[in-house]
């Protein structure tokens, strides 16, 4: 086949091969090559000589602890941090997805111009910078902040949010809300309302519909919704130095630190093995999904 | 919409303004504080256009942004004119695979991998600060040229195939072609990716954190070395600048694809009444 294209024809395909060109190259020193970098850096010390001494720090550095008894117990220090970033991470995931599961579904059954507003609006915050959005709940949260100065006006006994893990949590929930809302929203508007209608019909009640019919047809949704709000928060490292009061090192600190300290080897086995676990995590989900969608329909 | 779903949705935006709200109104407080207000002023906003050190920080933002951004826009736009014209399927989710990449990795992973990478090349080379403008550049440049292709892609799909064939039938060689038929089909896709890359470039803190060197810091470089310290109302001033200058620019990419929905509109018409007729 390939000889008899016309040479009109062949300078077409030169020329979309041409405008690829760039961007393959670029994609693989760029995007690819340095991935390989994280595992080489992860593996090698200093004089880039084959080690597992980064990976194997990671899994026994122990540190004290201090107890609020006053007594001291060892842990292995960065076993706990990766342990914690997971747990705040996925109860910032669960949160989200159930403020943004009725939110999304209220703006799918909306009037269309309705429902384009509420997307803006809903991006809008997005766009003041991520630094300045979680410095500004910093002022809000502390224990003279704007919170605290609301509740005495109202003779109200104060709160103290600052520097406990549920602050790092409204911090990561009000971060990344929106990314749970998009893919929650977009699978929400192209549901057939027919199929709920039908459920109606055959006398299915309120609660029955939800879990039958738009639970499983949103699934696909919740899914990336899950992947979009867990990945960022579970690798951020600004949160948790701000509404922590750095008392909550996550992964991301632990990361952040070994690169300010130039010890560039650890923090690239950190980062290898958060890239590990997280492409295991996303693998898993998609076979559960699938399995899923396959037994439902 | 019912009551009880109206009063949700308000909750749930005054959950995402309130933030906002305050740190608008702060950045006109009188005195330095940032949870008492004690007066209207604009004295913050006087002082930050005396702060050299951020105007210069603001400088260097818009001149990476632009860089970035033009260049991401002109390289995503040949990648997708190319993906878009992939045979092979294999190639196709190959590609699709690799351009997924910077948006699905953690940025802290995009920016720790992009400096290994320069601190090996910089090592290799013999220099001893291998992080500048250029590395930053580029990083910019990796994580804006896959949003510029999947707003570039969808138009390209979108698009009459036998339009370019026509033109090329009727004598235009297929750059010219390209230039003539093809670009101003898919413009406003071009348009949207390039003010997106620009607003991510210039909001982005994680990957530049990573990939920048000592002499070139960015404003949210500079925010993030601020706030290490006693913030004042100065740096919501500069915030408040910053979100209005990138929400007209979104506003008008939003434009842009109103023009272009309607442009489509209007062909479409056009189409179901000569096919009436």
């Amino acid at each position: 086949m390939k000889n008899k294209l016309t040479r009109e024809e062949r300078s077409i395909a030169w020329a979309d091969h041409a405008a690829l060109g760039p961007y393959s190259l670029w994609a693989v020193l760029f995007i690819l090559v340095p991935l390989v970098f994280v595992a080489y850096y992860a593996f090698t010390d200093n004089n880039f000589q084959f080690t597992l001494e980064n990976i194997q720090r990671f899994f026994t550095a122990t540190s004290q602890v201090m107890q609020d008894d006053g007594s001291t117990q060892e842990v292995r220090t960065y076993l706990v941090i990766f342990w914690r970033s997971l747990k705040l991470a996925v109860i910032s995931t669960l949160i989200c997805l159930v403020m943004a599961y009725p939110l999304a579904y209220i703006m799918a059954r909306a009037e269309e111009k309705v429902q384009k507003t509420f997307m803006t609006i809903i991006m809008i915050p997005m766009w003041m910078n991520f630094l300045i959005r979680t410095y500004a709940w910093m002022t809000i949260l502390q224990d003279t902040g704007i919170l605290n100065n609301f509740l005495s006006l109202l003779h109200l006994p104060g709160i103290h949010i600052i520097g406990t893990e549920a602050a790092v949590v409204i911090g990561m929930v009000y971060d990344y809300f929106p990314y749970m809302v998009l893919p929650l929203y977009s699978i929400m508007a192209k549901m057939d309302t027919k199929l709920i209608e039908a459920a109606r019909d055959l006398g299915c009640s309120s609660a029955g519909v939800l879990r039958r019919v738009i639970w499983p047809l949103s699934l696909p949704g919740v899914i990336n919704g899950i992947t979009m709000v867990l990945i960022p928060s579970i690798s951020t490292f600004y949160i948790s130095q701000k509404l922590g009061d750095g008392k909550f090192f996550l992964i991301g600190d632990a990361i952040e630190g070994q690169y300010v300290a130039n010890n560039l080897h650890f923090a690239a086995a950190m980062a290898f093995i958060l890239m590990v676990v997280l492409l295991v995590c996303m693998g898993l989900m998609r076979v559960l999904t699938n399995r899923h969608v396959e037994g439902g329909v | 919409m019912k009551p009880i779903a109206k009063l949700y949705t308000a909750l749930i935006f005054l959950f995402l303004f309130a933030p906002i709200a305050i740190l608008l109104v702060f950045s006109f407080n009188e005195g330095n504080s940032l949870s008492v207000f004690s007066g209207f002023s604009l004295y913050w906003y006087k002082e930050l256009f005396h702060d050299t050190n951020t105007l210069g920080a603001l400088k260097n933002t818009l001149v990476l942004a632009l860089c970035a951004s033009i260049l991401s826009t002109i390289m995503g736009t040949a990648a997708a004119v190319g993906i878009n014209k992939l045979r092979s399927k294999f190639m196709k989710a190959a590609m699709n695979t690799v351009t997924n990449i910077p948006m699905v990795n953690p940025d802290i992973i995009t920016g720790i991998s992009l400096m290994l990478m320069f601190v090996f090349a910089g090592r290799l080379i013999g220099l001893g600060t291998s992080l500048n403008f250029w590395t930053m550049l580029i990083a910019h440049i990796t994580f804006c040229l896959p949003y510029v292709i999947l707003q570039v892609l969808p138009k390209l799909r979108q698009m009459d195939k036998s339009l370019p064939e026509a033109a090329m039938d009727l004598g235009c060689t297929p750059f010219r072609a390209f230039l003539k038929v093809e670009l101003p089909e898919i413009f406003p896709g071009i348009l949207t990716g390039l003010i997106m890359a620009f607003t991510l470039s210039l909001d982005d803190f994680v990957i530049s954190y990573f990939t920048a060197g000592n002499g070139f810091e960015t404003l949210p470089i500079r925010i993030y070395s601020m706030t290490k310290k006693t913030v004042t109302p100065k740096m919501y001033a500069l915030a408040t600048l910053i979100f209005f200058a990138i929400l007209a620019l979104l506003l008008l990419s939003n434009l842009a694809d109103v023009d272009d929905e309607e442009k489509q509109a209007r062909r479409e018409r056009r189409r179901k009444k000569r096919s009436g007729a």
